[in-house]
């Protein structure tokens, strides 16, 4: 029985959810870091799936629809930019109106393009680099044979060096934690808030392409609530890329079990929750507190 | 020196010309959307605005659409006016209108004069415990409110839909039992058949009173200018004898009962039962709301009226454009508002020096 639940199979559905969490929350990392609250992750995501298939669909080349779905992120990403950055306007409000304005444009597009409320025509798939030597098992084969898996990967050790190690992450840090003192010493607040709002974009959207190739078409409303779970996972791995890589890993751990239990009497509903009442749990300081960066979501304005 | 209050700072600048300018745009911009599908704006927009506004069975649909918008953008409205930043009108909605139908089936046979005020309590009942939980996590553990609503909502969807698809369902179907016919709030085509066939019922007058209510708590209590004075200013609140922690978890529960209210429209005025999935957004639609109506209760009708319009515009114009462009336009007229404010702003802090330093050269 348990030998059964946790196959190759398993594992490689763990990490087929996995995936485009851990970018979007990666990206919610690094928005945040650099002192933008980012709700506007859900948005991201879906017009990043939304590109992707466009892009796809138009050139039948993945890598193209790859391209075109981070595009989609960054514009969606530059938009809240905007808004949060230059305008200093609210950044929640910000967000959820750019959640809807999301959902709203792609299912116009679509109808535009595809004539369907629904769904898009059906794209080509990423192309898979052969593995010979894990030629014995050909499921773990496909899934590290998927460019994006180990991009990914790699994208999760490289953003906690990125964020702790180099200069870059420094002052991103510091704009974040104070300003004032980034300021002083000559860094650049709005600019290195807006590297972070655009590598929250360029994430994201390669989340939604992920959605995109994954499913082989773009659904309507297919983010469904991801950049909310990403966002989850920020918090309770308390903004470190490893430590919100891990949260993803974990709710895609629960989120695979549950399919892999369904019929086995555990109601969906039930580890559906679990992203949302562990943030909960974090936040309220019941297992070690998680802190928001000091001026997270504060506008930087400056003295005169 | 004292410098007299500008025109542009006034409060009809804050509440009519940014709220506008900002429809306004969203329009315009609305407009280079409906040209790239080929159509006419100026024929799309006068179907929406005549098939909305132009005939009795329009404004019964419309304002069907306005009453839970009332509703909700009065419940993030009360918590905005405390400082708080409430997401969770969605869930709270949802946890009160899906009570209101579980009272509701368990009370059949019970007199209407006990049974309407029952449900509406439980809506309200449902949506304030819903508010409690961030409200209480706020106030004693400093635990983010926008945070813990956010994540709220999707364990009340969750929470539901086990509860509506295992426990309480009619079988084969998503909703729950009816409730008791002595629940049923009356139907405006019930007196006035000009309305016939549009939904449209008593729980519009709830939501009026409901404004009005929440205008004299919050204008002309003691515990209103309490809240607001947490909300201006938690610090000076504490030192002047105000305990903010009970204000806060106070507006939470304030504002998670009034969205609670919602069922009443749905469940008491419409269908009857709680069906999953009878609102996806209304909650967030009540933030978009209260931001348009600069979180005045009367501004919250105007504004509640203008998104029913293009709830239901965005069906009347489904045949020539996607009714998306609906919500396109309401994302627009949030953006434009949170900029346009801080934008005007900026320009009256520029004028306001300009003139001091003027006054200063003719000293």
């Amino acid at each position: 029985m348990i030998s059964q639940i946790f196959s190759i199979a398993f594992v490689a559905q763990t990490i087929r959810i996995t995936v485009p969490y851990a970018l979007a929350s990666l990206g919610g990392v690094f928005s945040e870091r650099g002192g933008v609250t980012n709700i506007a992750l859900e948005g991201i995501i879906l017009n990043g799936a939304f590109c992707a298939t466009v892009g796809t669909y138009y050139t039948g080349d993945p890598l193209v629809g790859v391209i075109s779905g981070i595009a989609g992120g960054l514009l969606t990403a530059l938009i809240h930019g905007v808004v949060s950055i230059n305008v200093k306007a609210d950044q929640i409000i910000s967000g959820i109106a750019i959640n809807l304005f999301a959902v709203g444009i792609t299912k116009f597009v679509l109808e535009v393009i595809f004539h369907s409320s629904s769904n898009s025509s059906r794209i080509a798939g990423l192309p898979h680099i052969p593995l010979p030597f894990l030629e014995s098992s050909p499921e773990v084969a496909r899934l590290f044979g998927n460019p994006l898996v180990l991009i990914s990967i790699f994208i999760v050790f490289s953003s906690q060096v990125i964020l702790f190690k180099t200069r870059f992450g420094l002052r991103l840090r510091a704009v974040g934690e104070n300003p004032e003192a980034a300021d002083t010493v000559g860094i650049s607040v709005t600019k290195y808030r807006y590297y972070g709002v655009m590598i929250s974009g360029f994430l994201a959207g390669l989340a939604g392409a992920w959605l995109a190739f994954d499913q082989h078409s773009f659904t309507d409303g297919m983010s469904a609530g991801r950049g909310f779970i990403a966002l989850a996972a920020m918090i309770v791995g308390k903004w470190n890329p490893l430590g919100a890589a891990s949260a993803c890993l974990l709710f895609g751990f629960a989120e695979s079990l549950q399919i892999q239990l369904q019929g086995a009497g555990i109601p969906t509903q039930f580890v559906q929750m679990i992203p949302y009442i562990a943030t909960i749990v974090v936040l309220a300081g019941f297992i070690g507190r998680s802190v928001a960066p000091a001026a997270d979501g504060i506008p930087y304005e400056k003295e005169k | 020196m004292k410098i007299k209050k500008s025109a542009l700072e006034s409060s009809f600048f804050q509440n009519f010309v940014v709220p506008l300018t900002a429809v306004l745009l969203s329009f315009l911009v609305g407009a280079i959307f409906i040209l790239i599908v080929g159509k006419n704006p100026i024929e799309v927009y006068s179907v929406l605005f005549s098939q909305t506004l132009g005939n009795s069975y329009g404004i019964g649909q419309l304002l069907f659409k306005t009453t839970p918008l009332i509703f909700a953008g009065l419940s993030v409205a009360v918590c905005f006016k405390a400082g708080l930043f409430n997401i969770g009108a969605q869930g709270q909605l949802q946890i009160g209108a899906f009570l209101t139908a579980i009272v509701g089936m368990k009370t059949l046979g019970v007199p209407f004069y006990i049974e309407i005020p029952l449900l509406l309590f439980a809506g309200m009942a449902g949506g304030g415990i819903w508010g409690f939980i961030p409200g209480y996590l706020k106030a004693k553990l400093g635990a983010h409110e926008v945070i813990n609503t956010i994540m709220l909502n999707f364990i009340s969807t969750a929470l539901i839909s086990y509860l509506v698809t295992n426990v309480f369902n009619v079988p084969a179907t998503v909703h729950t039992p009816p409730i008791s016919p002595t629940g049923h709030l009356l139907r405006f085509d019930q007196i006035f058949p000009a309305f016939e066939g549009s939904p449209v019922n008593l729980s519009l007058l709830i939501a009026v009173v409901t404004v009005v209510l929440v205008w004299y708590y919050i204008d002309r209590t003691k515990y209103g200018y309490e809240l607001k004075v947490v909300g201006l200013n938690p610090r000076a609140a504490e030192y002047g004898g105000i305990s903010v922690s009970r204000q806060v978890v106070l507006s939470m529960v304030i504002g998670g009962a009034i969205a609670g209210l919602v069922g009443s429209n749905f469940v008491m005025g419409y269908k009857y039962y709680y069906e999953e999935g009878f609102s996806t957004d209304t909650g967030f639609m009540g933030i978009a709301v209260a931001l348009l109506g600069n979180n005045n209760p009367f501004g919250i009708i105007l504004s509640s009226l203008l998104f029913g319009m293009l709830e239901y515009g965005g069906l009347v114009i489904n045949t020539m454009v996607p009714k998306e462009l609906v919500s396109i336009l309401q994302a627009i007229v949030i953006i434009f508002v949170i900029s346009s404010n801080k934008i005007f702003r900026r320009i009256i802090v520029n004028l306001i020096k300009k003139k001091k330093l003027l006054m200063v050269q003719n000293d």
